[in-house]
């Protein structure tokens, strides 16, 4: 059975490009790139093209970008950075939106004295400017606000935020995991002073990810030891993966058009047909706002992990928010923090598209998904409705 | 992703007995939209016999709710009321070649769904509604339910707990109430459990295993109807007899592998539980 991969906010496939310019350095080329001899040096030559092609991706300097391990370490190491460079200041403004990497070390953060402030969203899954302006005081460290949102795609309106922060002496971090290769990411233009980003939700391998990290801006390592990335991130690097990585950010660059027309075009057909043939649905998030290959649909009065395992036996892939399928009893807090109504959270599905995913695919599902839901609700002692689907 | 058996994905993929009856005898209801999972059960009864000759039911929820639901239906088709109670959550999760372990209280949303509409029926209160102190306000569960759930299936830990009510599975801060249930039910004394240093002499070694099965073994089960007698002990061996609904149960190797994890926890590490025969 062809598998249809509509869950690219999870993980994506690896490019073959990508692959390809990995594979030496995972067979003849095992040089240590901190070696004297031409063998392993060539291969220190070969990842600071990989980091002038990710530089180039988000517009910065290619000594702005170092290499980590994968998004959460990225994010981890800017904000202990942040907090260890401010040792006087103690608050910390977030959203209850975030992703679990800062989430939780805001968590970490606030049992160990600093006080956070987690902005809340409205319905839309919008934040309150104002509030946010209102947030900031005298004692705030940093901010530390998501581009875009993994689970309903929304944008956050990062350039006004880094521009009223701009003439404070607050750091701002922005975890861009979702938003970079999917939406132009500019760090001239949005002056962030460190972004994460992610290789495995850009068609590169997991395990590698970079930060950003404006030239000027004070740092402090979270891995402590050798003289790798200018001292700033210690470790061998993982070589093959940084190469994947700046191949991927090239492949990125070159497709961040298409991504933005021909993926939100597959994406909008996907909602457009599945709200015209599933009564009691609605998509999550503010459309105005949203990443272009990301949709959230509310199948009301069933449940989501029901509703992939059915997906999943016709070789469908997407995600819920649902408290049964994300490993803990708790739904979504995205959704939650937006007020979506229970009925609506446990029902909740993330299609995610990539630039791999053909329209056939996006018919396939649009053509078995009415029938999941049917089948459920009449399971469901809540939602009795009939399935009408212009055929 | 879950680990469902092949049984519980051919179940929730092809359920059996959806739907409701319209005349029902008995209708029980769990669970709410808000939890992630509700059971709606539907019982027709011979009023002659007491037995159960149609079972269906609707559930919103997961794969493994569904497959339970699903389960539960099959396995009272044909039983009188009373053999029907006698079924645990255990048994339908058995049914279904078992349930991962965070799934567990979808099992006991059945047996639950199946109290509830017995007790419909015989115009008794349901037991949902006894009085009890709210533990989990995430959840709704009451220090009866963990109670009873944790004797039935001889929960020990926190997290089992979670695993088969949801309770401290939200926001975690009944977690520490629930521990204190867990350690006045089972007579724990966790943080002090003796570490033992000196090498104790045969009569104390004797004394401490007979304080062990009394206090912290007989309890769990007699609450199952089944008990335990000790019979001699030899050196480092201790030969036991189950007794009650133990006797010949199939789970007995379990209860004796229990038994002396316990032993070898309180009193030394080299003990070995054996049953009379």
């Amino acid at each position: 059975m062809n598998v249809v991969y509509l869950d690219n906010n999870a993980t994506t496939r690896p490019a073959p490009e990508v692959l390809d310019a990995m594979n030496p350095f995972l067979t003849d080329c095992y040089g240590n790139p901190s070696s004297m001899h031409t063998f392993g040096g060539q291969v220190h030559r070969r990842i600071e093209e990989a980091r002038e092609h990710v530089a180039r991706l988000i517009n910065a300097d290619p000594g702005e970008i170092i290499f980590t391990s994968c998004g959460t370490e990225s994010d981890n190491t800017a904000l202990m950075s942040a907090v260890e460079s401010n040792p006087r200041k103690r608050h910390i403004i977030t959203t209850r939106v975030e992703h679990p990497a800062v989430l939780n070390f805001c968590h970490h953060l606030g049992r160990k004295g600093h006080r956070i402030t987690y902005l809340p969203v409205d319905s839309r899954g919008l934040l309150d400017m104002n509030l946010f302006r209102k947030s900031v005081d005298e004692d705030t460290a940093l901010v530390s606000i998501m581009y875009a949102n993994n689970e309903t795609g929304v944008i956050f309106p990062v350039g006004e935020i880094a521009d009223f922060l701009a003439d404070r002496d607050i750091l701002f971090h922005t975890d861009a995991v979702q938003a970079v290769g999917k939406i132009p990411v500019d760090v001239r233009m949005t002056k962030v002073d460190m972004l994460s980003l992610s290789g495995h939700k850009i068609h590169a391998p997991k395990g590698i990810g970079a930060l950003y990290v404006r030239k000027g801006t004070r740092f402090y390592p979270y891995l402590i030891g050798g003289h790798q990335e200018h001292s700033r991130r210690a470790g061998t690097e993982n070589v093959a993966s940084i190469i994947g990585l700046g191949k991927a950010a090239e492949l990125a660059l070159a497709h961040l058009e298409e991504e933005r027309l021909s993926v939100s075009r597959r994406r909008d057909r996907l909602e457009q047909g599945l709200l015209a043939c599933c009564p009691n649905a609605g998509v999550n998030g503010d459309s105005g706002s949203r990443l272009p290959n990301t949709t959230n649909i509310s199948f009301e009065y069933i449940e989501g992990e029901a509703i992939l395992l059915r997906l999943d036996e016709h070789g469908i892939c997407a995600s819920s928010g649902s408290a049964c399928s994300s490993g803990s009893l708790e739904p979504s807090h995205v959704l939650r923090a937006m007020g979506i109504p229970y009925t609506g959270v446990h029902g909740s599905i993330r299609f995610s598209l990539s630039r791999y995913t053909t329209g056939d695919e996006i018919e396939r599902v649009i053509a078995i998904m009415p029938g999941i839901v049917k089948e459920l609700r009449q399971l469901s002692p809540f939602g009795r409705d009939t399935i009408t689907c212009p055929k | 992703m879950w680990e469902y058996t092949d049984k519980v994905k051919e179940t929730f993929l092809r359920p059996k007995n959806v739907g409701e009856i319209a005349d029902a005898d008995a209708v029980g209801e769990v669970g709410s939209i808000i939890c992630g999972d509700a059971l709606k059960l539907y019982l027709s009864i011979d009023k002659e016999t007491g037995r159960i000759t149609d079972a269906k039911f609707q559930t919103f929820g997961c794969a493994s709710a569904i497959a339970s639901s699903s389960a539960l239906t099959e396995m009272v088709k044909g039983k009188t009321l009373d053999e029907a109670l006698q079924l645990s959550n255990r048994d339908i999760a058995d049914y279904l070649g078992g349930l991962p372990d965070q799934k567990m209280h979808c099992s006991v949303m059945g047996k639950e769904a199946l109290e509830a509409a017995i007790a419909n029926y015989r115009g008794e209160p349901l037991p949902e509604k006894e009085e009890g102190r709210v533990i989990c306000k995430c959840f709704d569960i009451t220090e009866e339910k963990i109670r009873k759930v944790a004797l039935e299936n001889r929960l020990t830990t926190v997290d089992e707990i979670t695993n088969f009510t949801k309770a401290g599975g939200g926001c975690g801060e009944c977690r520490s109430d629930i521990e204190s249930i867990l350690r006045d039910l089972w007579a724990l004394k966790l943080p002090q459990t003796p570490v033992q240093t000196k090498k104790l002499t045969n009569l104390q070694k004797i004394a401490l295993i007979q304080d062990v099965i009394e206090t912290q073994v007989r309890p769990g089960l007699q609450a199952d109807g089944g008990d335990v007698e000790l019979v001699d002990i030899e050196g480092n061996k201790v030969i036991i007899a189950l007794r009650g609904m133990c006797t010949g149960c199939m789970m007995s190797d379990v209860t004796i592998k229990g038994i002396q994890d316990k032993i070898r926890e309180l009193v030394s590490g080299d003990i070995i539980v054996e049953a009379h025969s």
